[in-house]
């Protein structure tokens, strides 16, 4: 216990969110093996995306909490790794047969190729600040969404065909279509389980974790709170802004194809502005920075609207509302004065019981 | 390729691009004196072409048919009564929401106003549900010849409405007291102040433009593209901030440069590469804009000082 009290504040709360989660896991998987009806049906359809838009959130935060940047098309990354790494998933069928295995190869793939996509947009985007920044973003998110609705990719014994705009493949024998345009991606299997998705969870919060609390990390805070005074000290800030960034998106990469593994079907339109803000609810009601936070937004965001279906006409008016609030309270003097106050006298208390 | 045709494409480009322009200036002057990004602009343009459209339908059924007044009056009163209500609710805005966040970070401010446009986008869907509405354009659906050219109505009255307000507000910010306010307001907060200018109210001023532009931009923009559902102002909204941006933001004859270039540019992207990806290569154009020259077409660079 003493050494739990005494660890470093940044250990102390990356071991309670690790715990968080394994608890979170532990427990529900308890609950599907040995209760009848296991977690409910509801709970049971969304295990596959609350952990998607957990590594989600998480990859925002890292962007947004922590390197300060604000991106308004973090869905694109998403949109990119679902259809990049189901397509994989499904070209692989019969060479590679262990569900787990494709699964690990297509988001690792999926990962790789929104992070490359990261680095394109981010040489760009980060040269930019503050405002443009997050137009600039939200425009990546809405062409990434325009391409791919027009992407129609194919595979059949001798090899790949890609056409853009219509449908111009001429599948051979035996030949799978992976991505139809605007009719999206039709998965045969959904290899997406909800062990997956915690395995891909604690890999996002151990390299989010190493990442902040390194010397990049502190870097990249501080090219956070001030670009002038970083820049003076020898930190490159576009060159640790880079890193959140790709980093960030190849997360969203390995998350949308976490995400796309675990649909039937899906679309490019289901990757659009909407989702993005969804997402950055999550990170502000989680906290900016704060990763257990974010995951706790995230899946308590997630199941709360499949729960409470009656009353989805108001479900997303109540976001708007607290997304308001929220920021208008973390952003009110009077509030934070209050708070430094009570904090002072409890310091005092201290001193003088010594 | 035939000259009427590109001639066609190019007045409804401007046309397209004099809504952009209108919708351009109220972003452009509300970044120029607040310094922020009214996300919730182009809801606001939805919120005028609801109110606008119920409006009309309440009163065309008081005139004879066919007559001029029936299709003047329901017009007129509509986009009044569209222009009243935006503006209100522009000012109501910016006094709860964004007002208590003068000094926070632009982040801060920029999620807000995200929430502001969610807010609004909900609560019209929850009181007109999202079943489309059909908007009849404001002018009737004729439309006069030229020649070979058919121009409807419509456009001509977007392009007029478009330089009557450039000139009225270019006229408005130089020549009077209160537009001389804004521009020292948005020039230097502090000293504005020490001059004995109210900055509240100058920015409540601002906005009450903008949002009534705003509304004026709904009817236009409805009567063009007549399906009116809840989520119809924010792509609008998004291209014109990407119009104000490319004139560069904060100056008034940029919005509507931007505005009518981004248009045009639309309307040939449609015509001559592809429809699905028009706006794709509208975005395009922002993204190349911000890094050739990042301060817009006619915005001044400004040194950031340590």
């Amino acid at each position: 216990m003493n050494r739990i009290l005494h660890m470093k504040k940044s250990t102390r709360s990356s071991l309670f969110t690790y715990t968080l989660v394994i608890v979170a896991y532990v427990v529900i998987q308890l609950l599907r093996a040995f209760r009848e009806g296991g977690v409910g049906s509801v709970l049971e359809g969304q295990l596959v995306p609350i952990c998607a838009y957990v590594t989600m959130a998480l990859a925002l935060n890292l962007v947004v909490g922590v390197s300060g940047e604000l991106s308004l098309g973090h869905a694109g990354f998403m949109s990119i790794g679902a259809f990049a790494g189901c397509s994989v998933a499904a070209a692989l069928q019969n060479t590679v047969t262990l569900d787990p295995l494709r699964l690990a190869l297509s988001m690792v793939l999926g990962a790789v190729i929104a992070g490359f996509f990261g680095f394109l947009i981010g040489v760009p985007v980060l040269r930019l600040n503050g405002d443009y920044l997050a137009i600039v973003t939200l425009a990546f998110g809405e062409i990434i969404k325009s391409l791919v609705t027009n992407i129609y990719l194919g595979v059949d014994a001798d090899g790949p065909q890609f056409s853009f705009l219509s449908n111009n493949n001429q599948l051979g024998e035996g030949g799978i279509e992976l991505i139809r345009g605007p009719v999206g991606v039709t998965n045969s299997e959904r290899i997406a389980t909800f062990t997956a998705g915690f395995v891909l969870v604690l890999v996002a919060l151990f390299i989010i974790f190493n990442l902040v609390n390194s010397r990049t990390g502190r870097a990249i805070m501080a090219a956070r709170d001030n670009r002038i005074a970083a820049e003076s000290v020898g930190i490159s800030v576009t060159k640790y802004k880079m890193i959140a960034f790709v980093t960030s998106a190849a997360l969203a990469g390995a998350a949308g194809t976490l995400y796309g593994c675990g649909q039937v079907t899906f679309t490019a339109t289901k990757f659009d502005f909407n989702t993005s803000i969804l997402i950055l609810v999550f990170v502000v009601l989680g906290g900016l920075g704060n990763m257990w936070g974010s995951v706790i937004a995230a899946a308590a965001l997630t199941i709360l609207p499949e729960a409470l279906r009656q009353f989805a006409d108001y479900r997303m008016l109540v976001y708007a509302i607290v997304l308001i609030l929220v920021m208008l309270a973390t952003n009110n003097p009077t509030l934070w004065n209050f708070i430094a106050r009570i904090r002072e006298q409890r310091q005092e208390k201290k001193e003088g019981a010594k | 390729m035939d000259i009427t045709i590109i001639l066609d494409y190019l007045i409804r480009g401007l046309s397209l691009g004099s809504v952009y322009a209108i919708i351009a200036l109220g972003y452009t002057m509300v970044y120029g004196i607040a310094k922020m990004l009214n996300f919730a602009h182009g809801d606001v343009i939805m919120v005028g072409g609801y109110i606008c459209f119920f409006a009309m339908s309440g009163l065309s059924g008081n005139f004879e048919e066919g007559s001029m007044a029936a299709t003047v009056v329901p017009a007129v009163a509509g986009t009044l009564a569209a222009m009243v209500v935006c503006t209100i609710l522009g000012v109501v805005i910016e006094r709860l929401a964004y007002k208590p966040l003068r000094q926070a970070s632009s982040l801060a401010v920029l999620i807000t106003a995200i929430g502001v446009s969610y807010f609004l986008q909900n609560a019209a869907l929850l009181l007109w549900s999202s079943n489309p509405k059909v908007f009849t354009p404001v002018t009737g659906r004729g439309s006069l010849q030229v020649g070979p050219l058919s121009v409807s109505y419509v456009t001509l009255l977007t392009i007029a409405a478009c330089i009557i307000i450039m000139l009225a507000l270019t006229a408005f910010t130089s020549k009077t007291k209160m537009g001389k306010a804004m521009r020292a307001v948005s020039e230097d907060k502090g000293a504005a102040q020490l001059m004995g200018i109210n900055v509240n109210a100058t920015i409540s001023l601002t906005f009450a433009i903008g949002s009534a532009l705003a509304a004026i931009a709904g009817v236009l923009y409805m009567s063009a593209y007549p399906t009116l559902t809840p989520t119809t102002g924010s792509m609008p909204g998004i291209k014109a901030f990407t119009a104000a941006v490319f004139g560069g933001i904060g100056s008034i004859p940029g919005a509507m440069l931007g505005g009518l270039l981004l248009g045009i540019i639309e309307i040939f992207a449609g015509a001559y590469i592809s429809t699905q990806l028009q706006n794709a290569i509208v975005f395009a154009v922002l993204i190349v804009v911000l890094l050739v020259k990042p301060a817009g077409l006619l915005g001044k660079m400004v040194q950031e000082k340590v």
